[in-house]
């Protein structure tokens, strides 16, 4: 396998002695090219400078730790291989969340966001004796927002977002957009009712950003154009 | 859907954001119409160089004259709606303080109220 050798840009930030954050390069040497953009940042960390700080944990594209702005674009470090970004790589934190530390995230207003909606199931009626049961075409009509890792690379790659941090934001609407097209659930109403608001989904300029930045690759601003559909016909059934 | 039947129950689509948006896809398939045509009509079937006062007094004053001005005073409208809506949307996300986020948006209103009338008694009150 062909080995590498890269130069890897970071936008550091230390609050204990940073005022602004500042950009460190690296020179990381024989790396194998299918490396992962999160190895490299391990071997920086690990080998070179202990004091790199960054979230990660199971480094497969599931848990959503590592979403960080790896050449400009919003990317899961550990999704994002080194052949596809090399020879000079700049990473950054995700834009928009105040930065702790480095390349880690305060997610606090990203997660209250989220528990806005209301994403959880929401059923009054009492529950049959075994599952609740529901038909594979019902499942498929919201299966694409079911893939959400919630990693905010969406939310944090919008310019409404950017601009105003109380927009509740792709990744809540995808969310809730979940919930409101589950044919199980009975929150549909509150849930539309929560986001029919200037700061919910009418805050959505359609800029797409969040389409590219999605990982696992969610039509975000079709899920948000059809959350919109149903708050104008008052009907989810399209 | 078992829980479709629910939603009848619940006041939750509308309202002015809604249809704010809604207004929006409309009027900006309305304009692409009645502004291409208007460019089509004045700009190639006329050509610029003719486009005179006499061009417009006659048009108005013209057998026409009351389509015109309607379709006139439309274009101004949805143009105007449209875009101080978008101003509006711009005020929304990028002033966050409530006394100059009100202060923005009352004074686009005004400008908005106003243009359209002068526009409209302009085009109105015209006899040649």
């Amino acid at each position: 396998m062909a080995k590498v050798n890269v130069t890897v840009k970071i936008l550091r930030f230390n609050p204990d002695v940073d005022e602004q954050p500042h950009w460190q390069t690296y020179e990381v040497k024989d790396i194998e090219e299918t490396a992962q953009v999160l190895d490299v940042l391990h071997r920086i960390k690990w080998y070179q400078d202990g004091t790199l700080t960054l979230r990660s944990s199971c480094a497969h594209g599931v848990c959503g730790s590592d979403a960080m702005v790896i050449n400009g674009h919003n990317r899961l470090a550990c999704k994002t291989l080194v052949r596809d970004v090399m020879p000079t790589i700049t990473v950054e934190p995700i834009r928009g969340l105040p930065v702790i530390k480095d390349l880690v995230v305060d997610m606090e207003p990203f997660f209250s966001h989220y528990k806005a909606v209301e994403p959880w199931f929401i059923n009054p009626d009492p529950p049959p004796t075994r599952e609740r049961l529901q038909s594979p075409e019902d499942r498929a009509r919201f299966d694409d927002t079911t893939k959400c890792i919630l990693c905010a690379a969406c939310t944090t790659s919008c310019p409404s977002f950017w601009a105003n941090g109380q927009y509740v934001g792709p990744a809540a609407i995808v969310q809730a957009h979940r919930w409101i097209f589950d044919s199980r659930d009975k929150g549909t109403a509150e849930r539309l009712q929560i986001l029919n608001d200037r700061f919910g989904v009418w805050a959505c300029r359609t800029a797409f950003n969040c389409v590219e930045a999605c990982p696992r690759e969610i039509d975000i601003t079709k899920a948000i154009g059809e959350v919109k559909k149903a708050l104008t016909f008052g009907t989810v059934d399209f | 859907m078992s829980n479709r039947t629910e939603l009848s129950k619940f006041k939750f689509q509308g309202g002015f954001e809604t249809w704010a948006w809604f207004f929006m896809r409309i009027s900006g398939v309305v304009l692409l119409l009645i502004a291409v045509f208007h460019l089509l009509l004045m700009h190639v079937y006329i050509q610029v160089e003719n486009i005179t006062y006499d061009v417009v007094a006659n048009r108005w004053t013209g057998a026409w004259g009351p389509f015109w001005r309607t379709y006139d005073v439309a274009l101004l409208i949805f143009a105007l709606t449209h875009g101080f809506n978008g101003l509006r949307w711009v005020v929304d996300d990028y002033i966050h303080r409530a006394g100059w986020n009100v202060f923005f948006k009352a004074l686009l209103l005004v400008i908005y109220l106003t243009v359209i009338a002068m526009g409209a008694y302009t085009v109105f009150s015209f006899t040649g």
